[in-house]
């Protein structure tokens, strides 16, 4: 349980807190519509299908303001920076930021499903009212016109006996937008599924340029301020004294003719925003794109995997942080993410690729064609990103525990680490370090060239911790794991198992996922 | 966009299409809209459509991914033949059933998402793509060996022949027979 708390518990308040604020402002703005008296004769004509509009439309500015930004992977960068002094805690927190942006994307789903249901009610009763279906007042409502003549403003956007609800949506702003954009995030969301995703990146990458329709049509969606509300008169139009008697509008003092006007389009407000900061977003990954970025080394590695050492001015990193590629020869438009595999301490930085889908195959191919030593294909490096994995160094005994691929970030650690000892770094607590790779293919080179200790093959886990717990009695050793789930379930049951609470035993601390 | 199998987006698509459309067709109903009756057609195309979507093809590359509990809609779909195999027949229905959703408003979003998921499949269709069910692979059961003495079926692991070579000088006490020949300046 404590575990769990440690590992989830600021994710689990975050969430908690958004929902919070989402659920807050879905019953305020219902009540606000619900309950208003400038909306009572609006609600005439539509009864609660109005704050069923509204409720979800206020909950929809605030997850459409919150979507763009966990996606500015720069701005985490230095949000990242500046928060050096919290804690690691709160920086791990931003690497979630693709699981936030999909909550998020859920939310915006659900909300905009009940928004279009209730507005499907709307044009249905506006036009009903229209025809007179519903009774005297509502009619009567209905009959306002905006007129300078006889002084009347309307309040059912139905205008004539031939409108239909199709025909009120179509000819409509908000009627017009709201059908593109709710396309365009259908499409964007089918095309965002995990099976899709998975094998076409290119097909959801594309398709979900469509947000940019989807914000362009967000922001003028309340630009026809369809939404009436009474204004004050003067004299002031006495609601509950004369609703039942429209006939006598404009007749009696009590009951002048009321009055409306449209509410002010506010979504802008909202999203204007993270849509500057998303604009910089992609001009500073366009000017990263314009840097110019040389090779110092290309070496070709057993079972596909490509090395690349890179020199790129002002280049900073840390361990085990990651960097974006893009290789305009194979697309214009596609990154993708590389854990870099050199030291902090090296004047280069160096990714290992593996041949996984067509970009990195393209890559490989074009790489095997160059002249010897000649230059590889120009390539853009936006980067450095990721929350450094610094925690190994806080460890008297680490055990990193790598497989496949996943082995990359390690060896950006021990490298880190040999450079530390070799300097004699005050800093380096670490004085041990066993590391397990875990390759289904032994022919592989040992990527940091370092003797010490990497073993090869699928250990006998069992064997392994009773090793170093009975080599290492009254450590903390800190074990670390990049690799897949089914592997990080058995190394966490095995850190359980190993682990004592006895001070002159062993305790194993398991850190999962991105550490 | 790389050799993607759009069949697999228009039917994620289509099945979205499905549930927007019978969604539409619920609210038409039950709020008694004027063109109810095609509110309730698209209830019951929206149904079909997702009855028929629900089991995903068996991919042309790579691993299939079920659906949760999809055998017997594959089972259902897969014994209609050609039908429901052939993408140029789905994309000709599914652009059928949706144009009677464009005559009522509750029900024109699922329309035009089924026609854009009829597009997409006509697009698969073109790309020579079709259905395969995803059926539980009937392994042959292991058979025990009768004898545990029979012959290894090959020969074991050598060299490539050119490291295998012996020198000209030596062949006579060679163990094997030279792969190669060779002469003596070699």
């Amino acid at each position: 349980m404590g575990n769990w708390i440690i590992n989830h518990g600021l994710s689990a308040f975050i969430l908690v807190v958004w929902m919070g604020i989402n659920i807050f402002l879905f019953v305020y703005y219902y009540l606000f519509y619900d309950q208003g008296p400038q909306f009572e004769y609006t609600r005439e004509l539509l009864g609660s299908a109005l704050p069923w509009a509204r409720a979800p439309a206020a909950v929809l500015n605030f997850n459409c303001m919150l979507i763009l930004l966990p996606v500015c992977r720069n701005l985490l960068s230095l949000l990242r920076g500046s928060f050096i002094c919290c804690g690691r805690t709160m920086r791990k927190q931003l690497d979630k930021n693709l699981t936030f942006h999909k909550l998020v994307a859920y939310m915006i789903a659900l909300m905009t499903a009940v928004h279009t249901v209730a507005h499907l009610l709307n044009a249905e009763w506006y036009t009903n009212s229209f025809q007179g279906q519903y009774g005297p007042l509502a009619g009567n409502l209905s009959m306002l016109d905006d007129s300078s003549e006889l002084k009347t403003t309307y309040l059912n956007p139905v205008r004539s006996n031939s409108t239909t609800p199709t025909l009120l949506v179509f000819t409509t702003i908000a009627g017009l937008t709201g059908v593109v954009i709710t396309l365009a995030l259908i499409l964007m969301i089918t095309s965002s599924m995990e099976v899709i995703r998975r094998s076409y990146y290119e097909v959801f990458w594309y398709t979900h340029h469509l947000f940019i329709i989807f914000f362009a049509g967000l922001v003028f969606h309340g630009a026809g301020r369809i939404v009436r509300s009474q204004q004050v008169t003067d004299p002031p139009h006495n609601t509950s004294f004369c609703e039942d008697q429209p006939e006598n509008w404009g007749k009696k003092p009590e009951c002048p003719i009321p009055q409306f006007a449209g509410g002010f389009p506010q979504t802008w407000m909202w999203v204007i925003g993270p849509m500057i900061i998303y604009l910089c977003e992609r001009l500073l990954r366009f000017i990263r794109y314009m840097q110019p970025v040389s090779y110092r080394k290309i070496v070709i590695r057993p079972s596909k995997v490509l090395e690349l050492q890179l020199v790129k001015p002002g280049f900073k990193m840390a361990v085990g942080q990651y960097v974006f590629l893009n290789c305009p020869a194979i697309s214009q438009l596609e990154w993708h993410p590389f854990t870099m595999t050199s030291a902090p301490e090296e004047d280069f930085f160096s990714v290992h690729i593996r041949s996984v889908g067509d970009w990195t195959e393209d890559l490989i191919k074009m790489v095997e064609n160059l002249p010897e030593g000649g230059q590889g294909p120009k390539m853009a490096v936006d980067g450095p990103f990721g929350t450094a994995s610094e925690d190994v160094f806080d460890y008297e005994v680490s055990m990193l525990v790598g497989a496949g691929i996943g082995v990359t970030p390690f060896a950006s650690i021990l490298k880190s680490i040999w450079y530390k000892f070799k300097d004699s770094d005050p800093k380096l607590r670490t004085k041990r370090v066993n590391h397990a790779m875990v390759h289904f293919d032994k022919d592989t080179d040992i990527i940091t060239g370092l003797k010490q200790k990497t073993s090869y093959g699928r250990p006998n886990w069992d064997k392994e911790f009773e090793q170093v717990r009975q080599e290492n009695p009254s450590s903390v050793v800190g074990t670390f794991l990049c690799g897949p789930q089914a592997l990080a379930k058995d190394l966490e049951k095995k850190c359980v198992k190993y682990s004592d609470v006895d001070p002159r035993k062993t305790k194993f601390y398991f850190n999962k996922e991105n550490f | 966009m790389g050799k993607i199998e759009w069949a697999m987006w228009a039917n994620e698509q289509s099945l979205a299409a499905g549930l927007i459309y019978a969604t539409g067709g619920i609210v038409g109903v039950a709020g008694q809209f004027r063109g109810w009756q095609f509110a309730a057609f698209g209830i019951a195309a929206g149904v079909f459509v997702c009855l028929l979507e629900y089991p995903r093809s068996k991919r042309g590359k790579g691993t299939s991914v079920e659906r949760t509990g999809q055998y017997c809609f594959t089972v259902c779909v897969n014994a209609f033949g050609p039908l429901t195999r052939n993408y140029y027949v789905r994309a000709f229905l599914h652009a059928a059933l949706c144009v009677p959703g464009g005559f009522m408003l509750a029900t024109v979003l699922g329309c035009v998402c089924l026609g854009i998921a009829s597009l997409i499949y006509l697009s698969a269709a073109i790309h020579g793509e079709h259905w395969e069910p995803i059926l539980p692979r009937t392994e042959p059961p292991k058979r025990v060996g009768d004898s545990i003495k029979e012959p290894p079926q090959n020969p074991p692991p050598r060299p490539p022949p050119e490291l295998r070579r012996k020198k000209a000088d030596k062949l006579e006490t060679a163990a094997y027979d030279n792969p190669m020949s060779v002469t003596v300046n070699e």
